[in-house]
């Protein structure tokens, strides 16, 4: 085969995949092959211009829009130059002015999440460390069983602490029969306690997920040198291991404290009084209240306000770590 | 010389402690030694994290309303009871078809789209694709509630004619799941490396070509690891589909799950359904290992590195 004959095919292809409806790029005609690439990641593009950037851009416009006075439901307001404020003064009443009652559920929100979350790296990193660097041959078995959970559906496992924790349940049973208390406990009657417990026992398998990967990755000649140098197992641990494992518990962190942040239905399933509430019930519920919904809308911006350097920093971490990989 | 430092390295390890007594005279315990403490408590969480599923898997076979005791085994609550099993009762019914459904949509769509973007975005380097990747990441952490709400109200104030239901969950959680092939092909782009598509077009392929002969193919393992995360995690979805179905028709399990629980409806035909989605599940993920381990059965990837990836890790 010439060679020009193949540089002459090559060219053909190229164009031949070109998009009929045109991506009109304004400078100067890219070179074809550039052009294949740009068609391909083109649905995608548009798929989440449409339905991720356009959404949010809508959340603003009812945010700063208007509420139907008659029937309650929003009214966007697309342009900015008329966007009002009445939305906004509603939630800032709620916040701090003469209707407040946000301010105990965000902080109760914040302790149930520090807690729930404290507690899962606490139980998730020694399980993960241990099987990443001591399970040996059994290591297929210990993953299986770790991994399990994370294939258990979320309301599968509430279920399953519901059964467990209601008055004649077996957590009853268990505690009277040892005689830690001398009648049932009504475990799902508005306890803060059982709340954090139904988040861990719902995140934690996230959690322990990342902590394998990373703590996997970690060389064991590393740990090993440590060793040799003439550390014991502690200060090994402190000063190799842990370092090494900073990266995988930050991330580990974040993608469970930013789903529990947002978390309206553990509570709902495990007290499901107002004792409980957190900051996702109170969107939850604006979101279906005819007039309420402006409100909601800036209480899911000021929310999204909030995370959006955690999410940045993971976002960037991410990156980092896979261009680290190539 | 093998044996000589394989020697070395085992007298070396039994002398540590004798060496590290001499060194700070003060005998110190083999640093090798097996972690029981470590491993009591690994057993410990595994037994909580999987002994309350199992009880709950147990009694959805009670032959009773009870779900704390044991009245014998029974099918009672998945097609016996003509009234109340999920194969009698409508709602319970639908909720199982819904699951299903919404699964296979999401997954036909939601993975070629992710596939094609990573491809696309990953070759096309310039301002307008690394600010998409960086969207589509964004898509991958940002809170479901609040995507949940964005979809929300796009559907009911601005796509007007996609109404709530199906339509409507189908297009949240593909947008939701896109980010998984997307990030998974990405990264085994990154892995393989642009030498074979340089072989391929210096013996002449065409670019079509070399996508579908060269790239499709190495990349089989990443899409179909892909899709099984996209299928199971539509099973375990349970914000967007809450906030966006509109009548039992479209209710999926897990949102079934929740509001009859939540309104003081449980019972053990709700435990049937939270088994019949985790049976779904293990059967994908099953599955998944196994069709995953066949397409890399060329590849070095040994079985904990073929669980990890199915699991998404």
């Amino acid at each position: 085969v010439e060679p020009g004959l193949v540089a002459g095919e090559k060219r053909l292809g190229g164009q031949g995949v070109q998009p009929s409806g045109g991506i009109k790029l304004r400078r100067q005609a890219p070179e074809p092959h550039r052009l294949f690439w740009v068609a391909l990641a083109a649905p995608g593009i548009i798929w989440l211009a449409l339905l991720f950037i356009v959404p949010f851009y809508t959340i603003l416009a009812i945010a700063a829009g208007r509420v139907n006075q008659v029937f309650g439901y929003p009214v966007a307001v697309w342009n900015p130059l008329q966007w009002s404020t009445t939305n906004f003064t509603a939630a800032w009443r709620d916040v701090v002015g003469s209707s407040a009652f946000i301010g105990p559920i965000i902080v109760r929100t914040l302790v149930y999440v520090v807690a729930a979350s404290l507690l899962s790296l606490v139980i998730a990193y020694p399980a993960a460390y241990f099987v990443a660097r001591f399970a040996g041959r059994r290591k297929g078995l210990f993953l299986v069983l770790l991994i399990a959970p994370f294939w258990i559906s979320y309301m599968m496992r509430m279920l399953a602490w519901i059964d467990l924790l209601q008055t004649d349940g077996y957590v009853n049973k268990a505690l009277t029969s040892l005689h830690l208390i001398s009648q049932p406990v009504n475990w799902l009657g508005g306890l803060g306690p059982t709340v954090v417990l139904g988040l861990v026992y719902g995140y934690i398998p996230y959690l322990i997920l990342v902590l394998y990967a990373g703590l996997d990755r970690i060389d064991p000649a590393l740990i090993e040198a440590g060793r040799d140098l003439g550390l014991g197992r502690v200060r090994t641990f402190v000063r190799v291991t842990l370092p090494l494992s900073r990266q995988p518990i930050l991330t580990g962190m974040l993608i469970t404290v930013l789903p529990m942040l947002g978390d309206y239905f553990t509570n709902q399933l495990m007290s499901g009084t107002t004792g409980t509430t957190m900051l996702g019930n109170v969107i939850d519920d604006q979101l279906t209240t005819p007039g309420l919904q402006g409100e909601g809308a800036v209480f899911s911006l000021l929310f999204l306000l909030a995370l959006i350097v955690p999410m940045i920093y993971y976002v960037v971490a991410t990156n980092k770590s896979s261009r680290a990989a190539a | 010389v093998t044996t000589t430092a394989a020697t070395a390295k085992s007298t070396g390890r039994a002398d540590t402690g004798a060496r590290a007594g001499l060194s700070k005279l003060r005998p110190r315990p083999n640093p090798w030694r097996r972690p029981w403490l470590l491993e009591g408590f690994t057993w410990l969480y595994l037994i909580w994290s999987i002994v309350p599923i199992a009880l709950a898997v147990l009694f959805s076979f009670n032959n009773g309303k009870s779900q704390s005791v044991w009245q014998g085994f029974s099918w009672r609550w998945y097609f016996a009871d003509p009234v109340n099993s999920v194969l009698h009762d409508p709602s319970l019914h639908a909720a199982v078809v819904q699951t299903f459904r919404l699964s296979v949509y999401t997954t036909l769509i939601a993975v070629p789209l992710g596939v094609a973007f990573a491809l696309g975005i990953n070759r096309w380097r310039g301002y307008t694709a690394s600010t998409f990747n960086f969207v589509m990441i964004l898509s991958f952490v940002i809170p479901e509630l609040i995507f949940g709400v964005a979809m929300f109200f796009v559907f009911t104030v601005l796509f007007t004619s996609v109404h709530l239901g199906t339509l409507a969950e189908t297009l949240a959680l593909v947008t939701w799941n896109v980010s998984w092939p997307a990030i998974i092909v990405q990264a085994r782009l990154v892995t393989l490396g642009r030498q074979y598509e340089e072989a391929a077009a210096d013996l002449g392929a065409t670019q079509l070509q070399t996508m579908r002969r060269v790239m499709l193919p190495l990349l089989t393992p990443a899409i179909f690891a892909s899709a099984v995360l996209v299928f199971s995690s539509v099973i375990d979805d349970f914000v967007l589909v809450d906030l966006l179905n509109s009548n039992v028709s479209n209710t999926p399990m897990s949102v079934y799950i929740y509001s009859q629980q939540h309104g003081g409806n449980g019972g053990p035909a709700l435990n049937a359904l939270g088994t019949i989605m985790l049976v779904m599940s293990f059967v994908v993920a099953t599955a998944g290992y196994l069709g995953y381990r066949w397409m890399t059965r060329g590849e070095r990837i040994d079985r904990q590195q073929a669980l990890a990836t199915i699991a998404g890790a």
